[in-house]
C-alpha cells in the first residue's frame, strides 16, 4: 500500500554532488567542533545508521515497521548485559553478538509480522515491539524500568595492541562515520542486486512478484532481518556512546521518530536516510531549545511540524528536490 | 486460588475487557470504513479522562461530567473528522501513521499546559462508593459493577445502532463498499463524519468511567493505544464482534497473567496475539 510511488533510488548529479560535499565536512568536522559537537553529531551518524537499516523495510521494500526501535534497543542492551561491572570487554566480539541477537529477534518476530500485511502489519510490528518493551520494562533482572549502565567503553585492542581508543570523542566519532559509511555501502549495494531488485519488485506489486515464482515471504523475511541487524549496530553504538540503555530506546516514539527522519529526507535510496536522520535531530534540537520558555513546549512544536509535513510535503525534503528537479527514477 | 478470588479477578477480567472493547469498537470501525490506522486513538482516551477530571472538579458532579463530557467529544470529534482526517482517508497508510502520530504530540502537550503533568485522582460517586461483601474479608466495589454495566449498555447500544437501524444500515453499506453507497445517493461523508465521532465518543466515555478507577495520568493514552491495536488484530479488523470477543479474551489472560505468571504479565497478550497470528493471519473475525 504506502510507497509505492517511485523512489528516488538513482541519485541525481547535483545530489550527489551535495552529498560528497556534506561527507566532506563530517569528514572535517571534529577538526573544528568542540567535545559537545562532536557528540551530537556523533549520535546523528549513529540515528543515521538505524534509519538508513529501517528504510531498507520502509523505502525499498514497501514495509512500514512501527516497531522497528526493538531491535535497536536490543543490541544496546546485549552490550549492557556484555560489560562486566568493572572492566571493559572487547569490541571485536560484542558487536558481532549484539547485532546477531538483534537479527535473531527480528528473524523470529519477523516470522510472525512479514505475513501480514498493510494495516496489520503496521499493528503487529508495534505490538510486538511493544512486548520487546515489556519484557525489559516489568523484569527488575533486565534492568527494568531504570534501565542499565555500561560503566566502560568496549575496548579495542586486538592480541593486547590498542587500536583506537572509543573513550576519545573524536576516535568514536570516526569509527562511527567509518560503521555509517559502510552500512550505506553495504545497502546501495544489496540494493541494486538480485535480491535488492526483488524486494523493490515486493514494493511495487506483490503479487505480481509471487505471480512470476517468487517466495516474497522468504525475502520479506530476509529484508526484515537484515533490517534488524543493522539496526542493532547503531542500538550497539547508542549503548557505547551513551553509556546506559533504557527501555525508551525501543518505545514507540524512537521507532515513529526513524519512520519521521526517512519521510523528511525520502525513501528508497539510504542518502535521504542520512539527511532525514541529521534534518530530524537539528529540528529536534532546535525547538528544544527555542527561547523564552517555549522550548519546554517542543511536543507542540513537533507535532505541528509533522502534522504540516505531511499535509504539504509527503515526499519530504528529497521529495522537493524531486519535484523541482523534475527527476527520473 | 479459591472461589472468591476468582470471581473477583474474574469480575475484572470482564470490567477490563469491556473498557478495552469501547476503545477497540471505535478504532476498528474507523479502520475498517475509512481505511485510518489511528494512533491517536489512545489520546482520546487521555482526553476523556482528563475532561472527566477537570469537569468533575468543577461542578462536583462526575455523572453530569460524563454527559457533558461526551458531548464535548462529538463535537471535538466532528471537528477533528472535518479539519484533518477526511483528508486523509484515500492516503498511504504510512502519512496516517505521521498525522496521527504528529497529533499525539499535540495532544500530549496541550494537556501538559492545560493540566499539568501531576497524577490526579477523581472521585467516586457518592452512590456508587459501597462495596458488595463477597466473604468476611473480600468485597467488591460498586463503582466497577457500574462501570461493567454501562459498558455493557453501550455495547448493545452500539449493536442495536449498526444491526437494527437506518444509520447503522448506511454504515455497514459503506463499510462494504463505500463508492457504490454514495453512487445510490448516500452522503457517505456525512457517514464518515458520524463514524468518526462515534469512535472518539466511545473512546472518551471509556476514558472517563475508567478515570476513578485508574487515575489520571500523563501518557496513559499509549498504553492502552497498544492493547486496543493487540484487540483490532485478534478480533479481525473492522469487526464489532470480533472487537467483543479480542477485548474479553484479552482481558481475561492479562488479568489472570498478572495473579499467575508476574513475571511474563506484559508479555502473554502478545503471545496470544502471536499465536492468533500463526492461525488466522487476518484474525478471528475477518470482515
Amino acid at each position: 500500500m504506502s510507497a509505492m510511488k517511485a523512489n528516488l533510488e538513482r541519485l541525481p548529479k547535483g545530489l550527489q554532488a551535495t552529498l560528497v560535499l556534506a561527507l566532506l565536512c563530517l569528514i572535517a568536522f571534529p577538526f573544528a567542533g568542540s567535545d559537545f559537537y562532536k557528540e551530537m553529531v556523533t549520535r546523528m551518524m549513529i540515528l543515521a545508521i538505524f534509519a538508513m537499516s529501517l528504510d531498507l523495510l520502509q523505502g525499498v521494500t514497501g514495509l512500514v515497521s512501527l516497531g522497528h526501535a526493538a531491535y535497536f534497543g536490543l543490541a544496546g542492551y546485549a552490550l549492557a548485559f556484555l560489560t562486566p561491572e568493572g572492566a571493559a570487554v572487547s569490541l571485536w566480539w560484542t558487536l558481532p553478538v549484539a547485532v546477531l541477537a538483534s537479527s535473531l529477534a527480528a528473524l523470529v518476530i519477523g516470522f510472525f509480522v512479514v505475513r501480514t500485511h498493510g494495516i496489520y502489519f503496521i499493528m503487529v510490528t508495534m505490538a510486538f515491539a511493544q512486548m520487546v518493551y515489556f519484557l525489559f520494562f516489568d523484569n527488575k533482572s533486565l534492568g527494568g524500568s531504570d534501565g542499565l549502565y555500561i560503566n566502560f567503553k568496549p575496548s579495542t585492542s586486538i592480541f593486547g595492541v590498542q587500536t583506537f581508543d572509543l573513550d576519545n570523542k573524536t576516535h568514536f566519532y570516526y569509527f562511527t562515520l567509518v560503521m555509517m559509511l559502510a552500512v550505506y555501502a553495504i545497502l546501495r549495494k544489496l540494493l541494486w542486486s538480485p535480491t535488492g531488485r526483488a524486494l523493490a519488485g515486493i514494493r511495487i506489486n506483490e503479487h505480481r512478484m509471487r505471480a512470476m515464482g517468487y517466495g516474497t515471504f522468504k525475502y520479506k523475511l530476509t529484508a526484515f532481518t537484515i533490517a534488524g541487524g543493522l539496526a542493532g549496530l547503531a542500538g550497539y553504538l547508542q549503548g557505547a556512546q551513551s553509556g546506559f540503555v533504557n527501555p525508551e530506546l525501543m518505545g514507540f516514539h524512537m521507532s515513529a521518530h526513524a519512520i519521521m527522519m526517512l519521510v523528511l529526507g525520502g525513501m528508497g535510496n539510504f542518502a535521504g536516510a542520512i539527511v532525514g536522520a541529521f534534518s530530524f535531530e537539528i529540528l529536534l534540537s532546535l525547538f528544544k531549545d527555542l527561547p523564552n520558555g517555549l522550548g519546554k513546549h517542543w511536543q507542540l512544536w513537533m507535532g505541528t511540524f509533522i502534522v504540516l509535513i505531511v499535509i504539504f510535503a509527503p515526499r519530504g525534503l528529497m521529495g522537493l528536490w524531486e519535484k523541482n528537479k523534475g527527476a527520473q527514477t | 486460588m479459591d472461589l472468591a478470588t476468582f470471581l473477583i479477578q474474574l469480575l475484572n477480567s470482564v470490567q477490563y475487557g469491556l473498557l478495552l472493547f469501547m476503545l477497540a469498537a471505535g478504532l476498528t470501525l474507523i479502520f475498517g470504513i475509512m481505511g485510518v490506522v489511528n494512533l491517536a486513538h489512545g489520546s482520546f482516551y487521555m482526553l476523556g479522562a482528563y475532561l472527566a477530571y477537570a469537569l468533575s472538579g468543577l461542578w462536583g458532579s462526575l455523572t453530569l461530567a460524563i454527559l457533558v463530557g461526551a458531548l464535548l467529544s462529538v463535537v471535538f470529534g466532528l471537528a477533528l473528522e472535518w479539519l484533518l482526517f477526511r483528508h486523509f482517508y484515500e492516503r498511504d497508510h504510512l502519512d496516517q501513521v505521521l498525522l496521527t502520530f504528529g497529533l499525539i504530540y499535540i495532544f500530549e502537550e496541550l494537556r501538559s499546559m492545560l493540566w499539568g503533568d501531576d497524577v490526579h485522582g477523581v472521585a467516586i460517586p457518592e452512590l456508587l462508593s459501597q462495596s458488595v461483601p463477597l466473604t468476611d474479608t473480600l468485597s467488591y466495589p460498586v463503582y466497577r459493577l457500574a462501570m461493567s454495566g454501562v459498558c455493557v449498555a453501550l455495547a448493545l447500544g452500539l449493536y442495536w445502532v449498526i444491526t437494527k437501524t437506518k444509520l447503522g444500515m448506511k454504515i455497514r453499506a459503506g463499510a462494504f463498499n463505500s463508492a457504490m453507497t454514495e453512487a445510490l445517493g448516500i452522503n457517505i461523508k456525512l457517514i464518515h463524519a458520524v463514524v468518526f465521532a462515534l469512535g472518539v465518543a466511545l473512546a472518551s466515555v471509556a476514558g472517563m468511567i475508567a478515570s476513578p478507577i485508574s487515575s489520571v495520568y500523563p501518557g496513559m493514552g499509549s498504553s492502552v493505544l497498544i492493547m486496543c491495536f493487540v484487540v483490532v488484530v485478534i478480533g479481525g479488523i473492522g469487526s464489532v464482534r470480533g472487537a467483543l470477543i479480542a477485548a474479553l479474551l484479552v482481558g481475561f489472560v492479562d488479568t489472570f497473567g498478572k495473579v499467575l505468571l508476574p513475571s511474563i504479565s506484559g508479555m502473554l497478550v502478545y503471545i496470544l496475539m502471536a499465536a492468533v497470528l500463526l492461525w488466522k493471519p487476518e484474525g478471528l473475525f475477518k470482515q
